[in-house]
């Protein structure tokens, strides 16, 4: 095979010519820019010209005008699978050749850095396991550091940082009611006229009042408050705290001898204890008023309303929505804390953590909303 | 190879931010092929001039002439050409935190050349092999010392092999012997490609070693006090503030 496979180079072109010698060499002519604009056309046929070569490879390279780090691996590449293992680049002009001088084609025939292989399915089990086991763990530790951590505070109110507490309630409270106010409105507006509809055939609307304020007041305001605040706050106290975590600061914190917990925890869960229960009540009166004046479209008046709902409900209903929305408080904002805390390193890192708080947040809440739920059908409350 | 022909112009430029100057009236040139140093003391606004001649920040006024095109006025499609002539190294690496090392320095080659996926992987791992990380292309940055990660940051920075190059502090973070191969790569680099080199650093060593030209800022002059060979500033320069800062003397004058 004496033919050129591609011949004239012209400046931004590169191209290969083949020429078998009568001692079996094979001569590869290179000549033309190398870079990566040009190497993508002459990568493969230059590969194959390799490939198929039965001796000694030459690689000619006195047409070789430019070559930079692409160029360079190609001749690496080429010298990586000449069929004896040896292929000799020839005229390349010294500049260039300093530069593939650089590489060692024997390390780069192998990958260094293999992912490491997976383990049977039994070891993947065993390690999910366990990563739940030490999330529980954690999580165990958590509260009993936590629960010291507001212990210590009630003793010892001044070294609460109640600057930040007020700062934090800003946040958690006053910046977090118009969302809160909406929801519930829409809520109690939703609810009232899903259930006006059917029970306006038994002539039974006057009972929706009933309706909404129980349901407000015991289940829905502190539910829906609490998920609010795992979205906005939850979310926000684990990315503060996971950017703390990967800028090192809560290592400052550590070795300047100053707890995390207790700097940086308790104000949030403080924060949050004054401020859900005030949401909360928010949440339960705008909720009534949404329901109110869809009860107007069906005759209702307002007065009329609120009697009934003074009829159906009773303080005890009320607290019972209370109570629970003090847990939620302590519940959402510390795993939102949790969360921060146990921040990876990495960009993503801080993103997994918002995430993972509003999502165990919320599970944690239905879950506890359910245990809520049996105890005082046991207590009946 | 450094020729005479300018191929990034700086010309009357006011940098700094919200309209307040750091430095004022900056006029120079740099050539092809030339390693190029901007030095300084901290807070001298080195990496600020940087950031405009990268254009990344505008500055208040002035132009920055990268190849002929002014990056500060240029139109989208000229803006992308232009970008497409450097390459830039953070300071701290500026690694993409979700992709290992190999994913990072493919990710330039993958968007804007038509090679093979064999080939992107080969120049990819040959790009990490010149900064010393080939035993580490499958990690993810955050697994890896800072310095390693800017080792990475120049290996991504140099994988389309860009004709000039931008580099804020490389050698800061490096331990000696990297810093020392770091500055016979930039040489090698300049001398048989012709990449053009523009380096903000105050590391000494590498001003002597690496570059060709340098020029110093000053804070409180809001201007360039001396430009030119920096062993011939350190040797021959009169100016103190110029004298201290090349022979690492304590003076309140360089901070």
């Amino acid at each position: 095979m004496n033919a050129a496979v591609a011949s004239v180079a012209t400046p931004d072109t590169a191209s290969i010519a083949v020429n078998d010698l009568p001692d079996g060499t094979r001569r590869i002519a290179v000549s033309g820019r190398l870079d990566a604009v040009t190497i993508p056309s002459i990568w493969n046929p230059a590969h194959q010209v390799v490939a198929e070569a039965k001796n000694h490879v030459i690689v000619d390279a006195a047409g070789v005008e430019y070559c930079d780090g692409v160029g360079a691996a190609l001749f690496v590449e080429l010298m990586r699978h000449a069929p004896d293992g040896k292929l000799e680049v020839t005229n390349l002009r010294p500049a260039f050749q300093t530069l593939l001088n650089q590489f060692d084609p024997k390390v780069l025939a192998h990958d260094l850095d293999p992912p490491p292989p997976r383990g049977p399915v039994l070891e993947e089990i065993g390690r999910a396991s366990y990563r739940v086991w030490r999330d529980v763990f954690d999580l165990v530790e958590f509260i009993g550091e936590l629960t010291a951590a507001l212990f210590h505070a009630l003793r010892h109110p001044s070294t609460v940082r109640w600057g930040d507490v007020w700062h934090i309630c800003e946040r958690v409270g006053v910046d977090g009611l118009p969302i809160v106010a909406l929801i519930s409105f829409l809520l109690g507006l939703i609810l009232a006229f899903q259930s006006a509809v059917p029970m306006k055939r038994f002539g039974a609307e006057i009972f929706v009042a009933d309706l909404i304020g129980l349901s407000m007041l015991r289940e829905l305001g502190p539910l829906m408050t609490a998920i609010l605040l795992a979205g906005r706050s939850g979310a926000a106290f684990a990315a503060e705290i996971g950017t703390m975590r990967v800028n090192q600061e809560v290592d400052a914190l550590t070795t300047m001898g100053l707890d995390p917990v207790r700097f940086l925890v308790t104000p949030r869960i403080i924060a949050a204890v004054l401020m859900v229960p005030l949401l909360t009540i928010m949440s339960d009166v705008i909720g009534l008023v949404g329901g109110a004046i869809t009860m107007q479209t069906f005759l209702i008046p307002f007065s009329t309303f609120f009697r009934e709902v003074d009829s159906a409900v009773t303080l005890t209903d009320f607290l019972a929505g209370f109570v629970k929305s003090f847990v939620f408080a302590i519940l959402v904002a510390g795993i939102g804390c949790l969360r921060g805390l146990q921040t990876a390193a990495g960009a993503s890192a801080v993103g997994d953590s918002a995430t993972k708080a509003v999502v165990s947040g919320i599970i944690l809440l239905v879950v506890v909303d359910g245990l809520f739920a049996v105890a005082y059908y046991l207590l009946n409350i | 190879m450094a020729s005479d022909e300018p191929i990034i112009r700086v010309v009357d430029l006011d940098a700094g931010y919200d309209g307040v100057a750091i430095q004022q009236n900056i006029n120079f040139d740099v050539k092809r092929g030339e390693v190029f140093g901007i030095l300084g003391g901290s807070g001298s606004g080195k990496s600020t001039l940087l950031k405009h001649m990268i254009g990344l920040n505008e500055p208040i006024k002035g132009h920055v002439y990268i190849g002929g095109d002014d990056i500060i006025t240029a139109d989208e499609k000229t803006h992308e050409a232009i970008l497409r002539r450097f390459g830039v190294m953070y300071q701290s690496g500026a690694l993409f935190g979700s992709l290992t090392l190999l994913e990072n320095v493919r990710l330039p080659l993958e968007e804007f050349t038509a090679l093979s996926d064999d080939a992107i992987d080969l120049v990819a791992r040959m790009k990490l092999e010149l900064v010393g990380l080939e035993a580490f292309t499958g990690h993810l940055p955050a697994e890896l010392s800072g310095g390693m990660q800017k080792r990475a940051g120049i290996a991504r920075a140099m994988a389309l092999d860009p004709s000039i190059l931008f580099m804020d502090e490389p050698s800061s973070g490096l331990d000696p012997i990297t810093a020392a191969s770091l500055d016979a790569t930039i040489r090698r680099l300049a001398e048989n490609l012709g990449v053009t080199f523009v380096i903000v650093t105050h590391d000494l060593g590498s001003i002597y070693v690496a570059t060709d030209r340098v020029i110093l800022l000053d804070r409180k002059a809001k201007g360039i006090i001396a430009s030119g060979d920096p062993r011939k500033l350190r040797d021959e320069s009169t100016d103190p503030r110029v004298r201290a800062f090349f022979n690492r003397e304590s003076q309140a004058v360089v901070t």
